[in-house]
């Protein structure tokens, strides 16, 4: 299997199989781990950190749980091709700059990553469809406990897992949810919603877009607190305030279609006349209006378009994955157009 | 609490109820501002600009450090070499030995990120046996001292005689 086996297939959390999965998109759960004595990675020579490389590689062939994974040196990758693990949210951003030392493992699902070298030697994730972050945790303690008995963590009685920002210290642990919540945006409860959650100490932002703008009404909802919880307690406070989130959105979405039905209808067709019919189209106005479409989807308005197939094209109309289906790079403009030619395609 | 700090009005726009509590730091100095929420977003995205990660965990640090200003520049981690003063300016430690090397200024830093400064989770599998049984006996005792607290006394009692036969494990491990 290579990177560009990849665009053959959708990622299993993206199926929308999960439970609550008409709003809740995904959930993830992330491990940070350094190897004892070892500079972490911002401090490490090169030495340190193939050494890492190679600690961690010889490790995770070992691990039956990661039996069939891909190692990828990102050295050895285009730039198109590392944009793509982003896209896809196997990796983070910041993995994707300064590659000489970093490494990738990824399983064939993609359901389990490894980023190796970026802020910790090791952050381990899992993601899956809709709300099961305990699920997602359960896999993802696993395959640390198996790392564990290979691999020399670095780990204090007192502190806990020992991390480069202190941020992440005590458990390493940070569950995030990817919430699709039109309906409170659309109602303008929205930032009630999410000043409530914050009080609660989690951490809120919008996917894509900067700031508190949150384009396409996708919200990520994630933990602060690592230290002085068990994983088990920072699991089920995340999952208990999500449901909550849940059955807000739930209720307007319901208070909507009796109030506002034909108002609401007209939008989704609208978006979905915009997205059939258009010939040059942006990222930012695409999220928006699969945003819509989705909505319409979930709520029955637009039946015959899967919400399986709207999450697909979240994806699939990023830059990287535009230009890895064209097979060449593309400029700006170049890739409105090959967005808009996708999702004409795509849409029926 | 006062009726005038119930009742706070926004500072910029004098006209709504202060809702949002900003602490600013300047040049050293401290000032407080009490803004409505509509003020607040727009102050928000203003100070956004130039302000992360480190310089909030550069503020928290300081706040929290308990020991001269002098003393503290010359502390650094002897396996890594990081020092005190780096840690402050990039918001990361060196490695994990880092966490001892300044431990009396980490104790506070934690304890306002995480609420606690201390790991009740897992333990690793390598860390051994000996890192297993300290870890137990520390959750151990914290337990003791909560059930002393809620006055459960036979629970106590139960605790004490268990903590009390680990140490003694562990001495006679140590012996041999």
């Amino acid at each position: 299997m290579t990177i560009d086996d990849f665009l053959k297939q959708d990622p299993e959390w993206l199926k929308a199989t999960g439970p609550n999965s008409d709003i809740v998109m995904s959930s993830r759960s992330r491990l940070a781990r350094n190897l004892d004595k070892i500079p972490f990675s911002h401090w490490s020579n090169k030495k340190d950190l193939e050494n890492v490389l190679s600690m961690v590689g010889d490790a995770v062939s070992s691990v039956d749980l990661l039996k069939g994974a891909l190692f990828i040196r990102l050295k050895d990758l285009s730039e198109v091709d590392r944009l793509l693990l982003v896209e896809r949210h196997l990796m983070s951003p910041e993995h994707a700059r300064d590659v000489e030392y970093k490494a990738l493992i990824v399983d064939p699902k993609e359901i389990v990553s490894i980023m190796v070298n970026e802020e910790d030697h090791l952050r381990l994730q899992v993601l899956r469809s809709g709300l099961n972050l305990k699920d997602a945790w359960k896999i993802i303690d696993e395959i640390d406990t198996a790392l564990s008995k290979i691999l020399p963590f670095a780990y204090s009685p007192r502190w806990g897992y020992l991390t480069a920002c202190p941020t992440n210290t005590g458990t390493g642990l940070r569950g995030s949810i990817m919430l699709h919540l039109p309906a409170l945006v659309f109602a303008g409860q929205i930032s009630k919603v999410l000043q409530a959650t914050a009080k609660l100490g989690l951490n809120v932002r919008g996917l894509y877009g900067e700031g508190t703008e949150a384009i396409g009404n996708i919200f990520q909802v994630s933990n602060q607190v690592s230290m002085g919880l068990t994983e088990d307690e920072i699991i089920d406070n995340i999952e208990r305030i999500i449901t909550q989130i849940i059955a807000r959105e739930d209720v307007t979405r319901k208070n909507i279609m009796v109030r506002s039905k034909e108002e609401l209808t007209d939008r989704v067709w609208r978006a979905h006349g915009t997205l059939k019919g258009a010939h040059i189209i942006t990222s930012n106005e695409t999220i928006t209006l699969l945003s819509v479409i989705r909505l319409g989807a979930d709520l029955g308005i637009m039946k015959n378009i899967d919400r399986a197939s709207i999450n697909e094209l979240f994806i699939l109309t990023q830059p990287a994955h535009l230009q890895k289906l064209e097979g060449k790079s593309l400029s700006t403009k170049e890739r409105d157009i090959k967005r808009a030619e996708l999702i004409r395609e795509k849409i029926k | 609490m006062t009726d005038k700090e119930c009742y706070m009005q926004c500072e910029i726009c004098h006209k709504n109820e202060a809702t949002v509590h900003l602490t600013e730091i300047v040049n050293d100095k401290m000032t407080k501002l009490h803004l409505c929420e509509a003020c607040a977003k727009e102050k928000g995205a203003e100070m956004e600009e130039h302000f992360g990660l480190n310089d909030l965990l550069a503020g928290l640090s300081d706040l929290g450090a308990a020991i001269e200003p002098e003393a503290m520049e010359t502390i650094a981690c002897k396996h890594c070499g990081l020092t005190y003063q780096e840690f402050k300016k990039i918001g990361r430690f060196g490695c994990g030995e880092c966490y001892d090397a300044f431990k009396s200024q980490i104790a506070p830093l934690l304890k306002r990120i995480h609420g606690s400064e201390r790991h009740i989770g897992k333990v690793p599998l390598r860390a051994g046996k000996t890192v297993k049984d300290t870890k137990n006996l520390q959750d151990l005792k914290m337990k003791m001292e909560k059930a002393i607290q809620d006055e459960a006394f036979e629970e106590a009692a139960r605790l004490r005689d268990k903590i009390r036969e680990l140490e003694k494990k562990d001495k006679n491990g140590k012996g041999k």
